[in-house]
This record gives structure tokens, sequence and C-alpha cells, in this order.
């Protein structure tokens, strides 16, 4: 393995004028949900592997694995899927360095992907993740689960399992932060927006 | 980031980082069953190469195309320069076909930053005369984390024909950049005029003695031999290859007492080597050797290069 290292993660500050929607006990009490939603919607935990696409998406991503192997008793398979170099809007914004993409070892060939997500807004995302899982196997079924859907989709693409439907303006900011990834507390805000 | 790459010294070590993370991802890529990315789908790069190469140019190809790119190869021989054509011109009528990168390679000193001057498309010096090779140092910097983790604080010694070499002159930029402590060692007959100052600008020590500095108080991370170069040498640089050999090549007692002092010690060679004149077989076969690793840190560098030119906003030209 390389390891010449990664930039560190850079949150921007949390808006002092946002509204929070979710705590931490909320967010955990949405990704237990989720784990269970999973397992049913799977009839168990087989073959299934956990993506989160960076940056946060990998830290939830790991909380649901830790939570669904605490309802099945076996470890469940997480990684990461970095999506920078599918992107269609590379020309339209600054460079940045893509993050890891880690595949477990079973590979995803034939596996239940679960992709996870911070938050579902365009879609442009997932359609560029959905791209990257193509070149790296051919998973059995892939399956959506983000933590915040707040609408307003430009692609056909939907979320299997959703933590929170937002409905939000165009102009308002969904703001996640998680402790493992900021260093300050699990919170969804949202800000900006006309008249709030 | 910036349009152009002509030389080492316009990176700074954000940049340098950079470069280097989005490397370790494209790296991966080099493990996968399909190496094949859309980043640079639709794109168009000249590899322009008035000099010969087998590494440079054929990673610079690979790299293009695993990104999706269209990629097209040109050299001296079988291009308009054979019939007079002036550098100028010929880089204007391929400019003219709205190409999106020039990768060039060129005998003359400063011929990347003229192109830059007379070119819409990005330049990246693969090698200019005797000036500089950016994306070199940039993939021996790789090399040099992926075994070292960071550089702050290591010793890399560099040893042999520093007059010609564009790899020292990048690679001196590149590494005191990312904090590392760098020792050149040549004969006096190959040590550029005027080093001193350069050195003492730079941050960097000289030698003669390469013995000497093996055995320094400052134990060597990894040693870089450059290669002879030959067909850059009109005078007598000196007076046998044998007499090279033995005062400046990395021969077999050299690796032993290398390794003595420090069993990890990285033995580098930008290649292609003449073996039994500046490194001797044993040397580059040894398990302390990382020059196939240089190689293979290519392709994952320059893929990360083109990304960074390439791919992010549009520029004003």
């Amino acid at each position: 393995m390389a390891t010449a290292g990664l930039p560190e993660p850079t949150s921007p500050p949390l808006d002092p004028a946002g509204k929070t929607v979710m705590g931490a006990s909320d967010i955990a009490r949405c990704l237990r949900r989720m784990a269970h939603e999973i397992l049913e919607r799977n009839k168990g935990a087989d073959d299934l592997v956990v993506l989160g696409i960076p940056s946060r998406g990998v830290e939830l991503g790991n909380r649901l694995a830790a939570m669904l192997e605490q309802v099945e008793g076996r470890g469940i398979p997480a990684g990461s899927l970095d999506i920078t170099m599918h992107r269609d809007d590379l020309r339209h914004q600054p460079t940045r360095a893509p993050m890891r993409t880690h595949i477990p070892p079973p590979g995803i060939d034939g596996k239940v992907v679960i992709l996870v997500d911070d938050v579902l807004y365009s879609g442009r995302t997932i359609r560029a993740a959905l791209d990257a899982l193509a070149d790296l196997g051919r998973p059995r079924a892939v399956r959506l689960a983000v933590l915040v859907d707040r609408g307003h989709r430009e692609l056909p693409i939907r979320a299997d399992h959703v933590g929170k439907n937002l409905p939000t303006s165009v102009s308002e900011k969904v703001q996640v932060r998680l402790v493992g990834h900021d260093g300050i507390d699990d919170v969804v805000n949202i800000a900006g927006g006309e008249s709030r | 980031m910036r349009k152009h790459l002509v030389s080492s010294a316009d990176l700074t070590r954000a940049d340098i980082e950079s470069i280097l993370a989005t490397a370790a991802s494209m790296h991966d890529v080099q493990r996968r069953e399909v190496k094949k990315l859309p980043t640079l789908r639709g794109r168009t790069i000249i590899n322009f190469f008035f000099e010969d190469s087998t590494r440079t140019r054929s990673s610079f190809e690979i790299a293009g195309k695993w990104m999706s790119a269209d990629t097209i190869n040109l050299s001296a021989k079988g291009s308009s320069t054979s019939k007079g054509e002036s550098l100028r011109d010929s880089v204007q009528t391929i400019n003219a076909m709205a190409v999106d990168a020039l990768v060039i390679r060129h005998n003359q000193s400063g011929a990347c930053q003229q192109v830059a001057g007379w070119v819409d498309a990005s330049v990246i010096n693969a090698g200019d005369g005797t000036h500089e090779h950016p994306t070199q140092a940039l993939l021996d910097a790789y090399t040099l984390r992926s075994r070292l983790g960071d550089l702050d604080g290591k010793h890399v010694v560099i040893v042999g024909d520093l007059t010609h070499s564009r790899v020292f002159r990048s690679n001196v930029l590149t590494l005191t950049t990312l904090g590392a402590r760098v020792t050149v060692v040549a004969p006096p007959t190959l040590m550029p005029a005027g080093i001193a100052s350069w050195a003492e600008r730079d941050g960097f020590a000289t030698g003669w003695d390469l013995d000497a500095v093996l055995a320094g108080d400052d134990i060597p991370d990894a040693v870089m031999m450059l290669r002879v170069q030959r067909e850059r040498m009109s005078g007598g640089f000196f007076p046998t290859p044998r007499e090279y050999t033995v005062g400046y090549g990395l021969t077999r007692p050299r690796v032993e007492a290398l390794r003595a002092r420090n069993d990890d010690v990285l033995i580098m060679h930008p290649g292609p080597m003449n073996r039994g004149l500046e490194i001797s077989a044993d040397a580059a076969e040894s398990p302390n050797s990382v020059i196939l690793d240089q190689v293979s840190s290519g392709l994952a560098v320059r893929m990360a290069v083109l990304y960074h030119l390439l791919a992010g906003e549009e520029t004003a030209a």
C-alpha cells in the first residue's frame, strides 16, 4: 500500500444563524432504524457490503456497519468509494485531491452494496458513484442509504433508506457535522434561505 | 492549481502535497482490473518528444489513456521538425488543432518555458535539456514518501553527473520544499559552475568525495544515482569509465557499507541505467533498490499531474 498522506478533511464552521434539525441522539436513532431496515429488506446480513462516499459518508457507513454487526452478531465489511474522478462537474469547480477508495477484501462482485452518503440532493454524486462501482465489479444489487434527503433531484435517482426527509429550498444549505470527522458533536443544521 | 508545469520551482508545498495525495489514489487504480477513469474524456494530449525516451513518454501516454484522454505521440524524427520546421511553428501548428495539453521533451533548456508563452494548451515539461524534469522529481518524492513517510529531516544523497542532470535540478527543488535534507556529490568536472551560491539559496549541501559523504555523520536515508549522460558530453569530463566507477559508482562494497549503517537505505536511479558505470548490477538488483517502484510511481504521479492541470475549472488563458 502506498502511504503518501491524505489531506486533512476541512470542515468550515457551522453557520451560526442556522437552525438545528437533528441532534446527536436523533442521528443515532435514525441510523439504528436504517440498520434494521437494511436487514429487513435484505432478509439478513448475507452478502452485505457497506461503502461510504467520502468524506462524511465514510463515517456514517462505518457507524451503520457497526450497528449491523451489533444486531446480527457478525462482521459486516465496510469501506469507502471516492467518486471525484467520476464527477460530471469537474470543469465547473476548482480541482481537489481525490480521497481514498477502499474496497473491503471480499470485493463487490455478487454482493449487495449499500452506498452511504450524508445528504442526497441533485443525485449527481450517486450517479458518479454508480459509474465508479461499475469499474470495480458487478454487485448483485446496489442500495442507497442517506442521512438526509433534501429533495431537488436532477436525475432519476432515489434513496432506499432515508434517515430524515428534509424539505428545503434551493437557497438553503444543509450542514452535517459528525464527531469522528469534524471533531464536534453530531448535528444537522439548516441555514440560509430568504425569510428564516 | 496552475495551468502549466514547467519548473519544480513553481510548485508550493501545498501543490506537491495535493499532487502526491492524488497520486496515492491513482496508484490504487493501477491495481484494478479495469484501469480506466472517465475523468479526462474528450481531452486531447499530445506528447511531443524531440529527444528519445522510454519511460517518460510511455507513462504519459498510459496515464492519459487510463484517464480516458486521447493521447497522441509525436517525435522529432518523423515530424516536420526533420524537414527543418522551427519549434515555434511546430507547436503552434499543434496548438491550432485545439489540443488541451502538450507534454514536451526537448534538448534545449528553457524550451518548455518558451512554448508555454506561445500556446493556449497546458504545457507539461517532460525534460528540457539540462534544465528541469518536474514530473521525475514528483515521482521520486512519491517513491520516497511511500517508503519513508514524511520527508521532513530525511537525508537524500544525489550522486553523479550534476552538470547535465535535469533530474537533479528538479529533485533538489522538490525535495527541499518537502523538508528533506539533500547532499549532492559529483566529481569537480561534473559539478555545475556556481553551485555554491545555488546550494546556499536552496539549502542543500555539496561534496566531491562520495565515500566521505556516505560515511559521514548524517546517515543517508536514500541514495539517488544519476545517469552519466554520454550524449551530452563533448569534452573529457573524466579520464576513463573505470575511474568514474571507482570514485562515484554505486559498487557492491559501497552498497554493503551503506547497508551496514542503514539496513533500509533506498537505492534510486531515474533510468536508463548504465550498469557497471554509475551503478553496479548488485546495487540495481538489491532488495534496497526501488528503481522499478519509481517507474510505477511515475504512472500514478503523471495521472495526478494531468488531473490537476486539466480536470479543473477552465482558467482564462
